[in-house]
């Protein structure tokens, strides 16, 4: 088949299908008021903060800090609005619990392993003696743990209890979601332990054999069977953007899984860009939209005010989904791929600075003149990195696409530590933000110790910027070390040394914080600590109702 | 937007266009490549020794996929000329890797065909190579008092046996070693006319 015809057919195609959704969005593309914005707000609420995660001082003060920047004291609420989003919270409280301890247990796993592995690359003869110990299997199994446990556990926990809040319906169907959670966990314990014995489909991303990758299938069914229940019933007639990246993300997320883990489909060569379509997409059509849905969402709900641009948010939606999917073949460049697949994986990488400039510029706007909110807002402080880590995630992988970067990143540690800023600076600071404002508005109870919040926060950021800067550095130096045929081979690993050390020494730092934040969980939940007044946002609605109740 | 059936049926499409792109074109056009003529099958012993190279995550330090001369040094290092298609037309599920802690193993059996090297060198990597930071496998093999009759020695650098025994490879040591004996693409990259 002549490649330039395909290329060329491929671009045709995709610029007359973007054309047509642009033209079938176009009542919201040119919409210039911002009524799609506001449907996360009740009537009158906009200015009012709703942080659970902060103590009542901070939430005085993060009040206080929105009110001087918009000029405007804050009002409440109207609470029929409030009392359909404390129904909503109700009926997922009990899922999304079970959701997060699962997601909080692979995170202790995946760190545990991400720490040895990292160990192991300096001292090569530490725990060699067992063979799922072995730097392969270890790695692997990190790996996995983030990627089907972490980071899917806690994303799918965040969608379960947003998604009824923005539909203002209770989540129907939610025993479907606990069996296909109880069956996944099941799957990533046994496809863990597969790794661990060495039997793997040995594809990066795709290790845990195919048999497994089923229940993993099913039980992603039951858990999307919830939220497509009560989207179809949902109360209002407009979908929040959050919805369309979670919405979406769950209806990809399965094509990609079964596309890949077919047996018997792909061989050879062909493979390896299935493998790299897989592996890309699963961050960025998958990860990416869960965790930029809890941004948009939750950013404009602790400072009370809604996203500037609704334009600029389906922009940066259409974007993404239209160019990220093409990226994946920049994991091969310089390989026995076709060239033209190469080419076009570059050109969309990056065509990717649309959507990403897109959302950057819209949470910026939205945050402007708010930002001292930041200080007072535990979960604002882990979204706002979060968000920020994805604008520099974006940039950085599109200009590594470029051939001469890659030339020189390709094959290094550089690529190791782009992809940790995107899954853990981005995606997993996220996370830790949205589930330090879910937990105390799921069990109604606060978060006992402020400051192992901080401590969290802290030795995470700092950790993460040590093992980045170390890896990037490692990465970069070894890329060079490689390029100059005149130096030795081993030149390009003994350059890293002193980096890879500095790496595990960030990695234990993180590793330190995911102590704190897990010690943190289970103290809640053990309604362990000092006992301070329930958030008020919280107990008003209920109170509401018994009032209501009692006049009726 | 307000219809839920517009929205995902619009990321469907898009998803459609970058699943043809990176899965089915590739698919038509190069999943069925022949065999170069150079190229052999692999034989029992090394497949064997290939699900030992994945079951321990080799290809997560080593890549199989030598690139262009002008792109980079690879050939220089000896590492072999760039592959192509036709190269990988046994290779289930392939291997090309994206990661270069250790070097490129398209060619290490034309680098480095002796068995006894490789069985010493996953004991101990680090008496061959003194600054190696890859893992040392000791759980491929075993100590015995006297090898049997059967058994495939290790032959180490002097000291580095542990006195009074032999050290002797576990069949998936020696299978892993037949398997990268057998890496070799030496052969021309184009096929003959």
């Amino acid at each position: 088949m002549n490649t330039v015809a395909i290329l060329l057919s491929a671009f045709v195609l995709s610029f007359v299908a973007l054309l047509a959704f642009v033209w079938s969005q176009r009542t919201g593309l040119f919409d210039r008021s911002s009524r799609g914005a506001e449907v996360i707000f009740a009537p009158r609420e906009i200015g009012r903060i709703e942080e659970p995660a902060a103590t009542a001082a901070e939430q005085g003060s993060l009040q206080q800090a929105i009110d001087a920047a918009s000029g405007a004291s804050s009002t409440h609420a109207e609470s029929d609005e409030l009392v359909d989003r404390a129904r909503a919270d109700a009926s997922t409280g009990p899922l999304v619990f079970f959701f997060f301890c699962c997601a909080i247990v692979w995170l202790l796993v995946a760190s545990a392993a991400g720490l040895v592995s990292s160990i192991k690359l300096h001292e090569p003869d530490w725990l060699v003696g067992q063979a799922w110990l072995t730097f392969g299997r270890i790695r692997t199994i990190h790996l996995n743990a983030v990627a089907y446990g972490w980071a899917p556990m806690a994303g799918l926990g965040i969608a379960m209890f947003v998604i009824p809040r923005l539909l203002k319906t209770p989540l129907l169907g939610s025993r479907f979601a606990f069996a296909g959670a109880v069956l996944w966990n099941a799957a990533l314990i046994a496809g863990l332990g597969s790794i661990a014995a060495g039997i793997s489909d040995g594809l990066e991303w795709l290790e845990i054999p195919w048999q497994i990758g089923a229940l993993f299938a099913v039980g992603g069914a039951l858990i999307g069977l919830p939220l497509v229940f009560t989207l179809v019933n949902r109360k209002v007639d407009h979908l929040y953007v959050s919805v369309w990246y979670m919405a979406c993300a769950l209806f990809w997320l399965p094509v990609l899984f079964v596309v890949a883990k077919t047996p018997g489909l792909h061989h050879g060569v062909q493979q390896a860009a299935m493998n790299w379509w897989f592996g890309h997409n699963v961050l960025g059509l998958f990860y990416t939209p869960l965790a930029l849905a809890s941004v948009y969402y939750f950013l404009p709900k602790v400072i009370g005010r809604p996203i500037q641009s609704y334009n600029l948010s389906l922009l940066g939606f259409w974007g993404l989904a239209f160019f990220y999917g093409q990226v994946g073949g920049h994991h091969l460049i310089g390989g026995p791929v076709p060239e033209w697949m190469i080419t076009l994986s570059i050109v969309q990488s990056m065509m990717m600075i649309i959507p990403v400039a897109a959302f950057t510029v819209n949470q910026y706007q939205t945050l402007q003149g708010r930002l001292s909110a930041l200080r007072f807002s535990p979960t604002l402080r882990f979204i706002g990195v979060g968000g920020l880590m994805y604008t520099a995630s974006s940039v950085q992988g599109s200009f590594e696409a470029l051939r001469s970067i890659n030339a020189v990143t390709h094959f290094t540690h550089y690529t190791v530590a782009h992809a940790h800023l995107g899954l853990y600076g981005f995606v997993s600071f996220v996370f830790f933000g949205a589930i330090y404002f879910t937990m105390p508005r799921i069990t109604a109870r606060e978060w006992p110790f402020p400051w192992l919040i901080t401590a969290h926060f802290w030795l995470v950021s700092a950790g993460f910027a040590v093992y980045f800067a170390s890896l990037t550095t490692a990465g970069w130096l070894q890329g060079q070390a490689m390029l100059d045929a005149a130096r030795p081979f081993m030149d390009s690993v003994t350059v890293t040394l002193p980096w890879l050390k500095g790496r595990s020494v960030g990695g234990a730092m993180m590793v330190a914080g995911h102590l704190a934040f897990a010690a943190h969980f289970v103290l809640m939940v053990l309604n362990a600590g000092p006992q301070r007044e329930k958030p008020a946002l919280f107990r008003r609605p209920f109170g509401r109702i018994v009032e209501n109740e009692a006049a009726g | 937007m307000n219809n839920e059936i517009k929205l995902v049926s619009g990321a469907m499409v898009m998803l459609a266009l970058a699943t043809s792109a990176l899965v089915v074109l590739p698919y038509l056009q190069v999943r069925d490549t022949p065999p170069l003529p150079g190229l052999k099958p692999y034989s029992s012993a090394e497949l064997r020794g290939r699900e030992v190279y994945i079951a321990n995550g080799c290809v997560y330090c080593h890549s199989q996929q030598p690139r262009a001369r002008n792109f980079a040094p690879d050939h220089a290092r000896g590492w072999g000329r760039a592959t192509v298609a036709g190269d990988y037309a046994y290779d289930q599920p392939h291997l090309l890797g994206t990661m270069r802690t250790g070097p490129d193993l398209m060619n290490i059996g034309v680098r480095q065909p002796s068995e006894a090297w490789h069985l010493g060198h996953l004991f101990q990597p680090r008496a061959y190579v003194p600054d190696s930071i890859m893992p040392s496998y000791p759980f491929l093999f075993e100590l015995k008092a006297r090898a049997d009759r059967d058994d495939v020695v290790v032959s180490l650098p002097a000291g580095l046996a542990p006195a009074g025994s032999v050290v002797v490879a576990r069949p998936e040591a020696v299978d892993l070693v037949r398997y990268l004996q057998s890496l070799d693409r030496s052969y021309p990259g184009v096929a003959a006319q």
